[in-house]
Parts: C-alpha cells; structure tokens; sequence
C-alpha cells in the first residue's frame, strides 16, 4: 500500500482520451480552472469570510499524480477566490495522533484530510458541515451510504469521505491459471482450493498478518465477517466470541498453512515487496502494486489482475474499504472558507481531474463520478470502481463510533485472526481476549 | 514634630525596605532566587506532565472529551488484561537481557578500546556510529535486514548452504523477540562503552603500577582495582541504559508495531496505541503510569546497590 507511484498516466495518455476541458484542468491549464473556480465561487452557497486564510493538513500521497494535480486544484483555489490556503503534509499514520492533539488543545490545521476513524473520535470537535454535504449529494447524484456512514453522527454531517482507497485481491494470471482456475475464485471454498494448487506448484501466495493498518485490517474483517463473526450486534453487544468467528479462524489457520512463510510479520508495505519481486502469487492491496509495475514497466504489469473478495457462507460480499475523510474544525476562524474549499475539492472538473490522476487507487464516494473515464480506459481497474457499493463499515454489524474506532485503532479482529492463525493461542482464547478487549471500548 | 502615628509608619516602612534589602543581598535567599528559575523549569516540564499522566490515569477521559474520574477502574481492567501483562513481561525480558548484554559487551569493549592500539581515535569515533545514527533509520535498516523475504541474513546463510529457506524473523514471536533486543543492544552498545571508557581513563595508572609491583595478575587487576574504582560510573551508566531500554519505542514501533500479535509490545508502544490511535487517553496514562514503579526501583536499585561506597564519601573503603 506504501508504494510510491510516479507517473502512473502519462501524459501523452490523459491528452488522448481525455475531454478537452478534464485535460486542460489535469495538464495544468490553471488559468482555465481557476477561471472556472472564479465563476463557481461566486454563486457559491458558502461565501468566504473577509481575509480568510486556511490551513490544511493532509497525509503524504501514496500515488505521486494524485498529489500533483491536488497541489493544482488547490492553486486554482487560492488564485480564484484569494484564500490563501497553507498545505502541510504528513505520513500517513501521523495524521491521527496530529488531530487529535489538535482537538484537545483546540488549535492547528482548519482542515485535515486523513483516516477514516478521526470524525467519530473527536465529533464535538468538528465543524457541521450538513450543508455542504447535501449540497454536493443534491448536485452529484447522492452519497454511497458506506461512506457517508463515516461522516455522520446524530443525524449531523461533521466530516466528508473525500475517496475510498479500494483495497482488493492483486493476483498473477498465470499462476491462477495454472493452478486450474480460469478466473479468481469467487467462493471462500475455491479461494482455499486455489490458495493449497498454488502452494503445490510452489507459487504460494499469502496476505499481511502483521500491524497493517490498511491491507490487514481490510482482510481479516473481511474473512471474519464472510464466516458471519461479528465483532458487535447492532445493538452494540460484543459477539465476536462466536461458533462463527470460529469458523472464520480454523478458515484463516488453514490458508496460512498453505501461504509463504512469514506473513504474520508483514505490514502494509511487505506485501507489496514480496508480490512485485514474484515471491507471492496473490495478495490483498490497493491498486498500487499494479500502478507501480506498469509505472515502471515492469513485464509483471501484463500478468497482474484485480478481483473481488470471494464471497462467504454467509452468501453476500463483505468487504472493509476504507474511506478517507475531510474535515474542518470548530475552532476555525474562518467556518465559510473551510466549507467553501471543502466543496471545492468535490466539485466538478477538479474532482474528476484528480479521480482520474490517482489511477484507480481512489474511488468516488459521490455516485456521479463513477461515470469517469478512470474506471473505463484500463479494464484491469474495473473492480476498483466498487469499492463504496460491496463495502460494510468498521463498526458492522453496530453503529460507527468511539468503541468501532477505538477497536479497529487497537488492532482487536487483526490480533485475534493473527493469534488463531499462527497457533501463538488457540482458536477459543484467541476469541476470548477479542471479546474482552472489544467490551472495553463497547462499554462506552 | 512628628507624631507617634507617624514615626510609627516611618519605622514600619524602614523594617519594609530593610527586609527587601535582606531578601536581595542575604546568602540564603540569593540561593533561593538563583535557584528559582531551575525549580520553574522542573515544575513546568517535569512535574506538571509526571502529575497530569497521573491524573489522567485515574480518569477515562478520551481524546477530544473531557474525562471524570473512575478511580482505580483503569488499573483494574489492566490487571484482567492479557496483552497488558503480556506488554509487561515483554518489557522486562527486553530490559533485562539487553542491558545485561549491552554491559558485558560494552565493558568488553571499553577496556578494549582502553589499551594501545593503532588509530585509537578513529576506531572511538567508529564506535559511536550506532549511537549517532537516528533511531528510526537504523530500525528500518533492520527492518529490512530481519524482512521475510529479502532478509540478508536468511539470503547469506542459504548461499553458504547452511539453511534451507528463510528464517521468519519478525513472524515468530521468539524470533522477532530476539531480534528486536538484538536491535537494541547494537544501538546501545556505543553508549555503554564510550562512558565506561572515560571512567576508565580516570583511573590513576599508578594503581596498576603498584598492583603489578604486588605481583597481581591481570584478572586481579580488573577484579580489585578496575572494577571497584568503574563502580560509580558502571551505576550511572546502568541506570540511564536501564531506563531507556525500559522505555524504548521508536525502535519497536518502526520495526514491528509490537506484532505479532502483541509478540513484542512493550508497555510504552502499548500505551501509545490505546491512549493517541484508540482514543483510550485515561488507560493510555495508566499503562504509562503503571511503568513508574518499576523505574524507581531500577534508579533506586542502581544507586543503593552498586553507588553506595563508603570511599565516596569521604571515608576509607574497608
């Protein structure tokens, strides 16, 4: 997930199929775009305040286009409606400790763009931003309920999902096939066949098992959830101890029997290392293990495909994608600009022109932006797309909150799998300590 | 004439004046004044946040909310806690088998370092290279060279034919044990040995003379007079690498985030991520808070156990 990806359009590419005007926005044409901004600015719902000034921190791109054409949407801003905005930018993991120091001592960025968990954990912080939200949702075709779930509260809008980063199998055609699937498979029991076929012809594959905030979080809640294990019932009780989640974990021990050795140390980036360098013959990303190879041109980028997760006993998908959220604080001086900028950033040709520039490794969170042509011009992006429809939430099968934050931030469902998997505990103490650990946060 | 009221004032504002005098030109007190900017400092930054983890600890407050106070409620859920008590004993297996290796390597290396070598200086400014290089570099660097499938290790040993596949350093959790105190002690290495060796150079080479007139060997020389003459030096060097061992994180957080499972989180990374990236602030303290008496009975080990020696003060060492 932490590959840097330089250049993953090029340019000669974005001119070719792009239409004129998402073309002129993405090359740079600022006069263009901050011409279009000075219109749109003023019939703006949200009218700045006198000498506003911002401040925004956001994390450190992953993907290097996707950063470049934010820097110019954010150019076009300022020149369009004279805020001046500071940009700071911080890793990744950095981001969460930064807001929440910013809510405590009631000072720093206006703005954050970061995690998913920080709106639910601090929400008496953060600005309402309801108006903008239905605005956009009015203009752009409605809100993905997943994502928006992460920015409500109380029926209240205090953040925005920004993107989702879609987290999916990346698996080597040829190994598939030759293991004797014609396509992934679709099933959790095929998936284990294949995962034993290819273990066999000793092209074995294996997913993060170790502190993965991203990869790892996003597979084991998906296996636990497809067995039907629930860390909570929707009225907030623990369940996680369960004839279920048991089922989920014998599943996880025997694919990590037949899985490369090692993975239970894996973090976001191992996988990535391991599948490129063609030690593993599937594993779970975002699209940037992909990105990176045909960046690069590596001959692996032709045998690299996406698939969904395969579906569960429980006969529906179940997947963890996790959005990034916007929000601006309270304490800001200057509420209109936050939401001026805010609505901005998910508007029209800049949010089409950035969508496209982040390659597939984000996805719309507004249904209208699914029409961009990011999805259409590489087919091999294809399942990217669905990211915000096949998704449940962190808090599933409760509501999203303190407790759902708190223990996805605690790593409680990746421990239990981790624990169940490499026979550091069994199966039933494994279950034992999620459920105790997950009462502590439910007990809110 | 001046009444009695008045030459009374008069008096009063005399004692007044007077008294100020004494307070700036007195002794005692310009010690109190000069000593008021310290007791400031420590107060401010050391005493207020030691106090506010305290608090904090007894409270359940989250980020973002206000807490109230809940008594010894955290505490108690740590003591049900498995992974608390399993952070414990990481910390202390981490504590002890590193310092312990980190002294005995270090001392070897300082009395190394202490005799007549070629390029003596050069090779002293080589050893301090672990030291000088920022934590999180050299844990990345380790954490590449411990990696699963692109270890150095696991690659050189297979080449020679020693090994079959890779070792699985940071996926087992003896091994990834074992490899982060193994991180550490090369880390801290350099500052054992540096200190111990200016000890070493202070201790009067007329000592070793007359030892070696005595017809000493050179076991006993080390025994009898090296080793007791170091003893102070050797508890404060001690102490302060037992506490920052005890309290190390940026190694363990860079390397493994205390994976696998928990395999190797010591109580400070485990504070961290209950208090900053669960929210949990008030059970965040009190795992924190919960390190301090350990600490104090490392400090007050060190200084009771291998300070306390009569020549120190004044008296002859019998």
């Amino acid at each position: 997930m932490t590959d840097h990806i330089i250049g993953g359009v090029s340019r000669r590419s974005v001119l070719k199929g792009s239409t004129a005007l998402a073309a002129g926005v993405a090359l740079g044409g600022a006069g263009s775009l901050a011409d279009l901004t000075r219109a749109w600015a003023a019939d703006s719902p949200f009218q700045p305040e006198k000498g506003a000034k911002l401040r925004m921190l956001r994390w450190n791109r992953f993907v290097e286009t996707e950063d470049i054409q934010f820097d110019k949407n954010m150019a076009a801003f300022t020149e369009a409606t004279g805020i001046q905005v500071r940009l700071d930018k911080e890793f990744l993991d950095d981001i969460q400790p930064k807001a929440a120091v910013a809510a405590n001592v009631g000072a720093g960025p206006d703005i954050i763009w970061g995690p998913m968990a920080i709106p639910h954990l601090i929400p008496d912080k953060l600005l309402d931003v309801t108006d903008v939200a239905d605005y956009l949702g009015g203009k752009y075709g409605g809100w993905y309920e997943s994502p928006a779930a992460y920015g409500i509260r109380d029926g209240r809008w205090m953040a925005l999902p920004l993107c989702v980063s879609g987290n999916y199998i990346n698996y080597r055609i040829s190994a598939v096939q030759k293991a004797g699937f014609e396509k992934f498979p679709t099933t959790t029991a095929d998936l284990m066949k294949l995962t034993k076929a290819l273990k066999a012809n000793g092209s074995p594959a294996g997913m993060a098992l170790g502190r993965a905030t991203g990869d790892g979080n996003a597979w084991c809640h998906w296996v636990v959830w497809a067995h039907g294990g629930k860390l909570v019932d929707k009225d907030g009780n623990v369940t996680i101890n369960s004839p279920e989640t048991a089922a989920s974990l014998e599943y996880v021990k025997e694919l990590y029997e037949n899985w490369i050795p090692g993975t239970a140390s894996w973090n976001d980036s191992n996988n990535n290392k391991a599948f490129l360098s063609g030690d593993v013959s599937y594993t779970n990303n975002g699209i940037s293990i992909y990105a990176a190879a045909v960046r690069q041109k590596m001959d692996i980028a032709a045998d690299i495909d996406h698939a969904f997760y395969p579906i569960g006993p429980v006969g529906k998908p179940t997947e963890l994608q996790l959005p990034f959220m916007i929000e601006a604080f309270k304490y800001s001086k200057y509420p209109n600009a936050c939401k001026l900028l805010m609505a901005f950033l998910m508007e029209g040709p800049q949010y089409d022109a950035w969508l496209e520039q982040s390659v597939g490794y984000f996805t719309q969170t507004l249904k209208d932006f699914e029409k961009n042509k990011v999805w259409t011009e590489d087919p091999k992006r294809a399942v990217f797309k669905e990211a915000c429809t096949r998704t449940l939430d962190m808090g599933y099968a409760g509501s999203l909150g303190y407790a759902a934050a708190g223990a996805l931030a605690d790593f409680v469902i990746v421990d239990m799998v981790s624990q169940a998997a490499t026979g550091q505990t069994s199966v039933k103490e494994a279950m034992e300590t999620a459920q105790k650990r997950a009462e502590r946060y439910y007990r809110v | 004439m001046a009444t009695d009221a008045e030459r009374v004032r008069a008096q009063g504002a005399e004692s007044f004046s007077d008294r100020w005098t004494r307070l700036k030109y007195d002794h005692n007190w310009l010690g109190f004044w000069f000593m008021l900017p310290a007791a400031a400092f420590l107060l401010l930054f050391l005493t207020y946040p030691l106090g506010l983890g305290i608090w904090l600890s007894v409270t359940d407050t989250r980020i973002g909310r206000e807490g109230g106070f809940i008594g010894l409620e955290n505490f108690e859920w740590l003591n049900q806690d498995p992974v608390f008590w399993l952070s414990v004993f990481n910390t202390f297996l981490y504590t002890t088998v590193a310092s312990v290796i980190k002294f005995g390597l270090g001392l070897y290396l300082a009395i190394l370092l202490n005799s007549h070598m070629p390029w003596k200086a050069i090779i002293r400014a080589v050893v301090l290279l672990p030291f000088i290089v920022p934590t999180v570099l050299s844990a990345i660097a380790f954490w590449w060279i411990y990696d699963t499938q692109f270890s150095i290790i696991s690659w050189t040993l297979i080449e020679m034919g020693w090994i079959d596949e890779n070792i699985n350093f940071l996926g087992e959790p003896n091994n990834a044990r074992a490899s982060v105190i193994a991180a550490n002690i090369w880390r801290g290495i350099p500052f054992v040995a540096i200190t111990l060796l200016a000890g070493l150079q202070t201790i009067p080479q007329s000592l070793y003379e007359a030892a070696t007139i005595d017809g000493a060997s050179r076991w006993q020389m080390f025994k009898h007079v090296t080793y007791p003459m170091l003893t102070p030096i050797i508890a404060v060097v001690m102490t302060f690498s037992v506490l920052f061992t005890f309290t190390d994180f940026q190694l363990i957080y860079a390397m493994t985030r205390g994976g696998p499972a928990n395999a190797t989180h010591l109580m400070a990374t485990l504070s961290y991520q209950r208090a900053i990236m669960g929210g949990n602030l008030g059970e965040g303290a009190a795992i924190s808070t919960a390190m301090i008496p350990f600490l104090l009975a490392a400090i007050l080990f060190s200084w009771f156990g291998l300070q306390r020696r009569k020549w120190q003060q004044g008296e002859s060492d019998d």
